[in-house]
């Protein structure tokens, strides 16, 4: 890699907090279809199909698969590469009328990781992220200030974030702007 | 101790004292004092001069309703806000406040003169004074009024501070914290549902904290009030909002607060932010808003001295400041008694109670008249104050009666250096009308009143016209805090209060609100505006007859105070004046903010950097090291040229054009948009989407496609690869990519349901490098892995999978510069890599990075065009000369139908074509207008413009490109582009100015 | 901001959405067929009700889906949403 500002500028610099952290998984793809190919997809996957909306799917594997609608999935692989893992989905999709998309380099994911993300989230994002409204394992397609986000909870205070790569060094300039109100001591 | 701070008693810190200054002269203050306080503490009333004729004017309030005592405060040049009301400014060491609008000093106020001239200064003024001659206005009367009148200064440095905004979501949002808001909180809180409750002040308690007589559940009402706070606070699902001012309530229960974080503090912590914007979506909302009380007008009622009732027992009860020693109090209801005793009580004289009913005594509680007779107060009923006396400060009140006629009669003066007046209380109904809720009117309170709530919301307590006894409010709000639980689903239960009430906090008695005003010269209605009585009056002479009306002509309720102190007199003024029933008058909006809110607030966290997104592209590092010069395009930082030393931008496009045209060159076009169009049906969507027939391309093979609008106009353009039956690459211009992408989203959800088909950005996934120029396929060749990229495997428009030193690799055979051209795809972490190898590469061959304006000149030399620039939305395929691409075959496609339309095919529609300046140093403006017969005086009948306009370093002139009227028709003719130096005169032509026959691209 | 019932996702806030226009104007199947007239009124001619409005909306920044929304335009107020292509509810004002 020759050139760091590829990665985001604010990745890897002062302004990447600990809170904060850039996670790459080893593929993603945008998968659409009918209910069909979608179960055929899930069952090449090993993983019950994230089939309503909010929802993912995959906890426990190396694979995550979240519900971006109705005939619309984002799968995140974390360990198998994009090659490997297209060519499994094709073969299993052969003859299902579908889309499958490598986006694997197309967005970024962040992980938040603090007792104030909930609020830090809210500092740009309007959804009711109350455990209650938005549990844990819950991810959707959703908006950061002027940038388009998937938003997934890991845990009550542990979201992945993933962003198209452009909007990366935005998206971290304003979290850590706005972190100054809840961790001024960061 | 200052002057008329009390040794014992109200809620102030005693233990340090805080000094501050106004107008440069230094003052001592307490912990818990408003800088209002602080002032009346001193000794000081007059505070401001009034927006119009500069009067006299003191501190007439307690709260956010202050029309007068408004002040600058001051932390550094920066850091200077104007019209703060002095009443809710929060004291603190060092604070530094400058009174307004007086020049040169407070004191001796040079604008004073104004009030010579008022009577040429009368209501609608300005409608008719300062209307001839008409240039005057902006050179004479705006300035000069501008300077006269008007309020506190901004600062002209950038704002230093942060400001903040975040989202909450509660099922319960309590406004106000008075005794309904708390007990509202609590309801609502013990049933375990999220609650927001804010208040504007820094404490909550409102009518409590100064309320030292009553009980609740055996505590005093302070110490009751400090119980309920500890354990809302414990609550993890409450949010406690002290210092937040609800300011606006907008649809769908959602609630903007404004919190002020710092501004009480000395020492402001660094970083943190000043204020925070809260946008609160509540399932409910109980509006404990309270009440505001009204003044009484009545001449000289502006002098500073004069004070509302209530204010006064707030400054006695909470600050410990006496504002008076010798008190009159003018009355329409009974709150004043309360004030009277309190007053006596702590060392007052109170040396009358002018109270204008006739007899006020049967709505009285038992004890009021021994009390005020054991007291010495003197009860005056049925009497007015018909003016005020003093200079700079109130020292005599003259009072007497009205008789049939409206006549004084039985005058005598009585001193006093205070005097209160108390018009009634009036529900504060502001935000409940904001939510669009319908207000009734209420005859016996005389007032609007919560009606139908047009939200999930309810109004407790005084806001809804409980303005009598504490048991009523506080029992009132837990009924709406359990109510709003339950609504929003949780399981509320009303808790009971054991209440004593003080026996002399009645409010009520009958309100002679339409009879009391007493008119005469200084009879103020709106003290912020500068509106008298006989400004109200002028206007009803004049024919105006709706409240609306009166309050624009007059400008009565129109300042930062939104008339809450002026509003209830002037309609009820208006409507005594029509002869109309009040409801009938009609009643003015009320208007989110509630109070002013900065500007920076609503600007939050975005500001400079990340006030919009600036992206980049996987290359962007390498551009910078190349000396590039940046534009923005859209949000995208793009390359525009890199000069070398010496170089403007002239020479380094005139050099980048060179190397592309004669050896090779290469281009960052990462953020072209791509979407992939994919599935079973993706065919047969591309043809009914773009003009262009689909079905015959080839798998591997590319295509310019052209976007229309349903409207037959060119709305995208884009080169178009086949790389499976069943899936295309589609590329889209940089600014059009997300609206293309949503264009076809429309189409593929709503219109054509029948297609299995699926469309992905791909935009970012992948780095685009572009090379180009004779030497390209010199250069690529050895990086390719051993593709064959020769012209018979990879002819022009096609596409083909390979590596580029083993980085995966979609290369396309294309050219947006006339020359032959490729587009290296990979993705986009491998960018940098790829584009460091072909650099390396293209060393030996003189490779030079070329950026958007080269892009643009090449471009224009093959006319090819660039939406946006030479389309602008009426333009047809045939206007630009892209009719080749249709395909005529297909039975529809989007646009088609337009395009059959007979307009437009006129022959005068304005066509695309090339301009050439018979000068060829000279290069057009873009965006020059073209005539067709010269030396025309305006207006010139005008028959295009110049939409492209550049040097052309490869012809060695200028050329351009413009739209003009049947303009394919007059390749040949002369125009003339008129410009302020002159008529320039330019031969029109074919818009392609190189290798027309495209024999370049082909090799 | 307002509080927008997507028929797939449910309440999501308005900076979610993108507004589509008035609803229920559908493309002609065989535009030839059509005269130019009623093709200019397919393109440009909208209710524009004061009340209860039949509009589009997508849910761009959530499922991404199309739906339809009765709309009182004098209130905010959200009559009722249903999926793109399902008929206008009838009976609700």
């Amino acid at each position: 890699m020759s050139d760091t500002a590829s990665s985001g500028i604010g990745m890897g610099t002062t302004l990447a907090p600990a809170w904060l952290q850039r996670v790459t998984p080893a593929a993603r793809f945008v998968l659409q279809g009918g209910p069909s190919a979608l179960a055929a997809a899930a069952r090449a996957l090993g993983i019950p199909d994230a089939d309503a909306p909010g929802r993912c799917s995959g906890e426990g594997t190396t694979l995550t698969l979240i519900w971006l609608g109705p005939d619309e999935r984002l799968l995140i692989a974390w360990l198998e590469d994009a090659a490997s893992l297209g060519a499994r989905l094709e073969a299993a999709l052969a003859g299902q009328a579908h889309s499958l998309v490598d986006v694997t380099q197309r967005q970024v994911g962040l992980r938040l990781a603090a007792a104030f993300a909930a609020d830090l989230l809210n500092c740009g994002c309007p959804l009711d992220l109350d455990p209650a409204r938005f549990p844990v394992g819950s991810g959707t397609r959703t908006l950061f200030n002027k940038t388009d986000i998937v938003l997934w909870r890991r845990g009550v205070d542990d979201f992945h974030i993933e962003v198209w790569r452009s909007f990366e060094d935005y998206l971290v300039r304003w979290m850590a702007e706005a972190a100054q109100d809840f961790a001024p001591q960061r | 101790m200052s002057v008329a701070r009390l040794p014992t008693g109200g809620q102030v810190g005693r233990d340090r004292t805080l000094r501050f200054s106004f107008d440069g002269k230094s003052y001592e203050g307490l912990q818990g004092d408003t800088l209002a306080s602080a002032l009346l503490a001193n000794g000081v009333h007059l505070v401001g001069r009034s927006f119009k004729y500069h009067r006299p004017r003191g501190i007439m309030t307690a709260g956010p309703e202050e029309p007068s005592a408004l002040v600058t405060v001051r932390r550094d040049a920066a850091r200077s806000t104007p019209n703060l009301r002095a009443t809710q400014v929060e004291l603190y060491d060092g604070l530094c406040a400058v009174s307004q609008n007086r020049w040169p000093s407070l004191r001796f106020d040079l604008g004073r003169l104004t009030e010579l001239f008022s009577p040429l200064l009368p209501a609608g003024f300005y409608y008719k004074t300062f209307m001839w001659p008409r240039t005057a206005w902006h050179q004479l009367y705006e300035p000069l009024i501008r300077r006269m009148a008007g309020l506190g200064e901004a600062p002209l440095l950038p704002d230093p501070d942060r400001y903040a905004q975040q989202h909450a979501h509660c099922e319960v949002l309590v406004v106000g914290a008075g005794p309904a808001g708390l007990a509202a909180a609590l309801a609502a809180s013990r049933s375990g549902a999220r609650v927001i409750l804010c208040d504007e002040r820094p404490r909550f308690g409102g009518s409590l904290l100064c309320d030292d007589r009553s009980r609740i559940d055996g505590l005093a009402a302070t110490e009751w009030v400090t119980a309920a706070i500890a354990e809302l606070a414990q609550n993890p699902r409450v949010r406690l909002l002290p210092r937040t001012t609800a300011f606006g309530y907008f649809p769908h229960n959602h609630l903007g607060l404004s919190e002020r974080i710092t501004d009480h503090l000395a020492e402001p912590p660094a970083g943190l932010a000043r204020e925070r914007l809260w946008q609160v979506r509540a399932q409910q909302v109980v509006l404990a808003t309270g009440s505001i009380e009204q003044p009484l007008v009545f001449p000289g009622n502006d002098r500073p001295g004069v004070m509302l009732a209530g204010a006064a027992l707030r400054y006695l009860k909470e600050q410990a400041v006496m504002p008076g020693r010798r008190v009159v109090i003018v009355t329409i209801c009974d709150s004043a008694y309360r004030v009277a005793f309190e007053m006596q009580a702590a060392g007052a004289r109170v040396a009358a109670i002018i109270d204008l009913r006739p007899d006020p005594s049967p709505a009285q509680p038992d004890g009021w008249q021994q009390r005020l007779r054991q007291a010495g107060i003197a009860v005056e009923t049925a009497a007015r104050v018909l003016r005020t006396r003093g200079r700079g400060h109130v020292s005599a009140v003259e009072i007497g009666r009205l008789d049939a006629a409206g006549l004084p009669t039985g005058q005598r003066s009585i001193d006093c250096d205070l005097l209160l007046v108390a018009g009634g209380f009036v529900p504060s109904v502001h935000l409940f009308s904001q939510s669009r809720g319908k207000l009734r009117y209420d005859e016996a309170l005389q007032t609007y009143l919560p009606g139908d709530s047009a939200e999930s919301e309810r109004s407790a307590g005084a806001c809804r016209g409980l303005l009598s006894g504490l048991a009523a409010a506080l029992q009132d709000g837990a009924a709406a805090g359990a109510a709003a639980a339950n609504a929003s689903g949780c399981a509320g239960e009303e808790p009971r209060f054991e209440i004593i009430e003080d026996s002399t906090a009645a409010t009520a008695g009958r309100l002679p609100r339409a009879e009391a005003a007493v008119s005469g010269p200084k009879a103020f209605v709106d003290f912020q505006h500068d509106v008298m009585l006989k400004d109200l009056d002028l206007a009803m002479r004049e024919g105006f007859r709706s409240i609306e009306h009166i309050k624009r002509y007059t400008t009565t309720g129109m300042a930062t105070d939104q008339g809450k102190t002026s509003n209830v007199n002037a309609l009820h003024h208006a409507a005594r004046g029509l002869g109309k029933p009040v409801p009938s008058v009609g009643l003015t909006t009320f208007r989110m903010p509630y109070t002013p809110i900065t500007f920076a607030s609503f600007a939050g966290q975005a500001r400079g950097e990340i006030f919009d997104p600036v992206r980049r592209t996987p290359m962007h590092g390498w551009a910078v090291r190349q000396g590039a010069v940046f534009e923005d395009v859209g949000m995208w930082k793009r390359a525009r040229f890199f000069p070398r030393s010496g170089e403007d931008m002239h020479a380094a496009v005139a050099r980048e054009c060179r190397a592309v045209r004669e050896g090779c060159g290469v281009f960052d076009a990462s953020t072209l948009g791509k979407i992939v169009v994919a599935g079973p049906g993706a065919t047969a969507f591309m043809d009914r989407f773009y003009v262009n027939d689909w079905s015959k391309l080839a798998v591997g093979r590319c295509k310019y496609g052209v976007l229309l609008r349903d409207d037959g106009f060119v709305y995208d353009d884009g080169v178009v690869a086949r790389l499976a039956e069943d899936r295309f690459h589609v590329t889209t211009t940089t600014g059009g990519a997300a609206r293309v992408l949503a264009m076809m989203e429309d189409y593929r959800q709503t219109e054509w349901t029948d297609l299995d088909v699926w469309l992905t950005s791909t935009t970012e996934q992948w780095a685009v490098i572009a090379v180009q120029g004779p030497r390209a396929r010199e250069l690529l060749a050895p990086l390719v892995d051993g593709l064959d990229i020769s012209a018979a495997a990879l002819p022009h428009m096609a596409v083909v999978h390979g590596t580029l030193r083993g980085m995966p690799m979609m290369l396309f055979r294309v050219s947006f510069t006339g020359e032959l051209g490729f587009e290296v795809n990979v993705p986009s972490d491998q960018g940098a890599a790829a584009l460091d190898a072909i650099c390396e590469a293209g060393k030996a061959l003189g490779l030079t990075p070329y950026g958007t304006e080269t892009m643009h000149v090449l471009r224009a030399e093959k006319g090819f065009i660039i939406i946006g620039q030479d389309t602008d939305g009426t333009v047809t395929p045939d206007d630009v000369g892209l009719t080749w691409a249709i395909g005529k075959a297909k039975p529809d496609f989007v646009g088609k139908r337009a395009l059959a339309r007979p307009a437009m095919h006129a022959p005068d529609r304005k066509q695309l074509v090339g301009l050439l300046t018979r000068d060829p140093r000279v290069v057009l403006e873009e965006g020059a207008q073209v005539v067709d017969v010269p030396g025309q005086a305006p207006p010139m009948k005008l028959i295009g413009h110049v939409t492209s306009s550049y040097a052309s370093a490869t012809l060695g002139r200028s050329i351009a490109l413009a739209v003009v009227a049947g303009g394919r028709a007059r390749i040949g003719q002369t125009l003339h582009v008129p410009m302020p130096g002159g008529e320039i005169p330019v031969e029109v032509c074919a818009p392609v100015f190189y290798d027309p026959k495209g024999a370049r691209l082909n090799v | 901001m307002l509080l927008i019932r997507c028929p797939h996702c449910g309440e999501r806030p308005e900076p979610e959405f993108a507004y589509g226009g008035e609803a229920h104007i559908a493309r002609p199947a065989d535009p030839a067929a059509v005269s130019d007239d009623d093709w200019a009124a397919y393109l440009y001619l909208r209710t524009n009700a004061k009340g209860v409005h039949a509009e589009r909306w997508r849910h761009t920044r959530g499922c991404g889906r199309f739906f339809n929304a009765l709309r009182d335009t004098t209130t905010d107020r959200f009559i009722a949403t249903y999926k793109s292509g399902e008929k206008r509810p009838e009976g609700l004002r």
